[in-house]
């Protein structure tokens, strides 16, 4: 492709892939310098640690959300599955926290077993085997605790949700430790690699001897945990398990982070710190529109047109 | 149900089939069961669920009951509808519970003014967003999920900007003939009921009798071979997300009728439903194959196991999510091994 108005090497396709791949950082910090320079009270640590204990559990659900787009699908259960393991915290927390922790990450696992298999082994395109998820786990959730909000009163539950080591809040660490481990899996480990083999082509890892179902079957598998833990914390951040109301349109939230982020939903590549960043602009977008008085409508249609941009970007990168 | 589920045994090796195209092998016993039962499957099930909750419950087989379920169904199936013909394309519309409920506000604000602007404004504005996400996969080559993810949320967005953040609701006014497009009705069958029937006919015929029809399947078989088959593939996926937006529009607007006011907080989800019901209609999400009819089916399946679910009272409501969720895994693993004996594989 020639342009006519732009000095060499900076032709429209390399401005592209630039935007993809540093836009979401440069959006960010432009984000913090706008509010530094015209919003008060905004670049202080307690305000900047709100806004992380708020995209925290965003985060988590995004890494997993990441890795399953990686393999070119989609996981729509996640804020099921939040639900699901929000539910069923309560339950067990009578003997203590980790039995009770252990119960609903379990949880995830099934979803992701189950996701899994019907993408791996039966066939399913993802967004249907998801749907099938997205639409019974919140009803399991419900009938799990009975339609009821549980008062959370467990001491060790709850100190997750609120205590602070070094001032940074324990999600955060969280979010953070779990960004680095997924960063690693997809950087440094044998999973990782084949995971990006299989979402490029699938047919030619399959040729090439990839262990492709259980590859599949792990994603999905990791992004039920991550999902479930999201749920665990969320519950506790919030002193209360509601299962009607947990984990609502987080899948939404989810893929805008991933595809803002940069990762293609063609699959083939995942960008976690992208990931990271695309979830931290999004929270860090409405805080500032939010705090300017502009209206929650306002927010979601300039949300609805940043994701749009975003995609068009990552296609005409594609398209070279 | 057993049946449906469990993989069909590997065909028996016949003599290969010839090599011309003109000669199609004709389809053996066990691939024409297969595609009958794909075909009318899920009719076959909501006829026996009828039959079998007649027999339960008293309350089920009345006339009352009836125009209960179908007026409740007839407002998805509407939605269904569009989604129907977008899925068939290989795409699918995300953005269609948002479109309903802005579609609904914008119906209950414009019928102030009198019966054809509240008919015909939501149109305007949901046709127009409908085809701003059929240009943006068409001609921006962009991915369907993510376009009507983003509508999605531009939608609501600008129905909470038309209800000062969802704090004002607009009343349809009482005795209006808007009013009576959805209140009225003949043989307690709403309009609604009797208007989602007639659409679903002229779709049926759309879809099978017109080269447009033919040109959705096209387009949703192979992109590419559309193309080079010289139909005008870019046109025909604007048109069908246009559609989709019509009709969820409109589909809000009778519901904003009925109601007599456009509410707020309804539509949230809503897409999934419709995507069930397409789904457990045997439409396929991959496109290429599926009927209106079908949807029809799905839509009423749903509408009836939510209210098996309210007869027997005792159990609580999430139930029927989880009833759905479960339905909709075992058909769509049952449509999977269908379609794998359908072909002889």
């Amino acid at each position: 492709m020639t342009s006519f108005a732009l000095p060499r090497g900076l032709d429209r396709p390399r401005i592209a892939d630039a935007l993809q791949r540093y836009g979401v950082y440069g959006a960010v910090l432009a984000l913090l310098v706008f509010n530094g320079i015209f919003t008060d009270h905004f670049l202080t640590a307690d305000n900047l640690r709100t806004q992380l204990v708020q995209v925290a559990p965003v985060v988590i659900v995004a890494l997993g959300m990441a890795l399953v787009i990686g393999t070119e699908g989609v996981d729509l259960s996640v804020g099921s599955t939040m639900a699901l393991s929000g539910a069923l915290l309560p339950l067990y927390l009578g003997y203590g926290l980790l039995p009770s922790l252990l119960v609903a990450l379990l949880a995830g696992v099934v979803v992701g077993l189950v996701n899994g298999s019907l993408v791996a082994l039966v066939g399913l395109q993802p967004i249907v085997a998801t749907l099938a998820l997205f639409v019974g786990g919140r009803g399991l959730a419900l009938v799990i605790a009975d339609g009821q909000l549980k008062q959370i009163e467990n001491t060790d539950l709850l100190s997750l949700g609120t205590d602070s080591v070094l001032g940074v809040p324990v999600v955060v660490l969280i979010a953070g430790v779990l960004a680095a481990l997924v960063a690693g899996l997809v950087q440094r480990t044998t999973f990782g690699r084949q995971l990006v083999a299989v979402g490029g082509n699938r047919k030619a890892a399959a040729l090439a001897g990839l262990p492709v179902r259980r590859v599949l079957i792990g994603v999905y598998v990791i992004c039920g945990v991550l999902a479930a833990l999201a749920g665990v914390l969320a519950t506790a951040r919030l002193t209360a398990s509601d299962p009607s109301s947990l984990g609502n349109l987080m899948e939404l939230s989810a893929i805008t982070a991933v595809v803002v982020g940069g990762t293609p939903l063609t699959g083939g590549s995942v960008r976690v710190l992208g990931t990271v960043f695309g979830a931290l602009l999004m929270q860090l977008l409405h805080a500032t529109l939010v705090t300017h008085d502009l209206h929650d409508s306002t927010a979601q249609m300039v949300q609805a047109g940043i994701i749009l941009v975003a995609v068009y970007v990552a296609r005409e990168r594609r398209a070279r | 149900m057993k049946s449906l589920v469990n993989p069909a045994p590997p065909a028996p090796a016949g003599p290969p089939p010839p090599l011309t195209v003109a000669a199609e092998p004709r389809p053996g016993g066990r691939q024409r069961a297969a595609e009958l039962l794909q075909r009318q499957g899920v009719l076959a099930v909501l006829v026996l669920l009828c039959v079998i909750s007649s027999f339960l419950f008293s309350s089920f087989a009345t006339l009352d009951n009836t125009r209960g379920i179908t007026i409740q169904a007839s407002f998805l199936s509407v939605v269904a509808l569009g989604m129907t013909l977008v899925i068939v394309t290989g795409g699918i519309d995300l953005s269609v519970g948002s479109v309903f409920a802005l579609g609904g506000v914008v119906a209950a604000w414009a019928s102030q003014y009198g019966f054809l602007p509240a008919l015909l404004l939501p149109l305007v504005v949901c046709g127009a967003i409908g085809t701003v996400n059929g240009l943006l996969v068409a001609k921006a080559g962009m991915a369907p999920f993510i376009v009507t993810l983003a509508s999605l949320l531009g939608a609501r967005g600008l129905l909470l900007a038309l209800t000062h953040e969802g704090a004002r609701t607009y009343l349809v006014p009482r005795g209006s003939a808007f009013q009576k497009l959805g209140g009225g009705a003949v043989w307690g069958f709403g309009y609604p009921v009797l208007i989602a029937l007639a659409l679903f006919g002229l779709g049926g015929l759309v879809l099978q009798r017109t080269s447009f029809g033919q040109a959705l399947f096209a387009v949703g078989g192979s992109g590419d071979a559309a193309l080079l088959m010289g139909l005008p593939v870019a046109r025909t996926k604007v048109l069908v997300y246009t559609l989709s937006g019509l009709l969820a529009g409109f589909a809000g607007a009778l519901n904003a009728a009925r109601l007599s006011s456009g509410v707020t907080i309804i539509g949230v989800g809503m897409e999934l439903d419709a995507i069930s019901a397409v789904v457990i209609g045997g439409t396929l999400l991959v496109g290429g194959a599926g009927s209106v009819s079908g949807t029809l089916w799905g839509v009423l399946l749903l509408g009836v196991i939510q209210n098996l679910i309210n007869q027997i009272g005792s159990l609580n409501s999430s139930y029927q999510s989880v009833v759905s969720g479960g339905f909709l895994i075992v058909v769509v693993v049952a449509q999977r091994y269908l379609s794998a004996a359908r072909r002889g594989t």
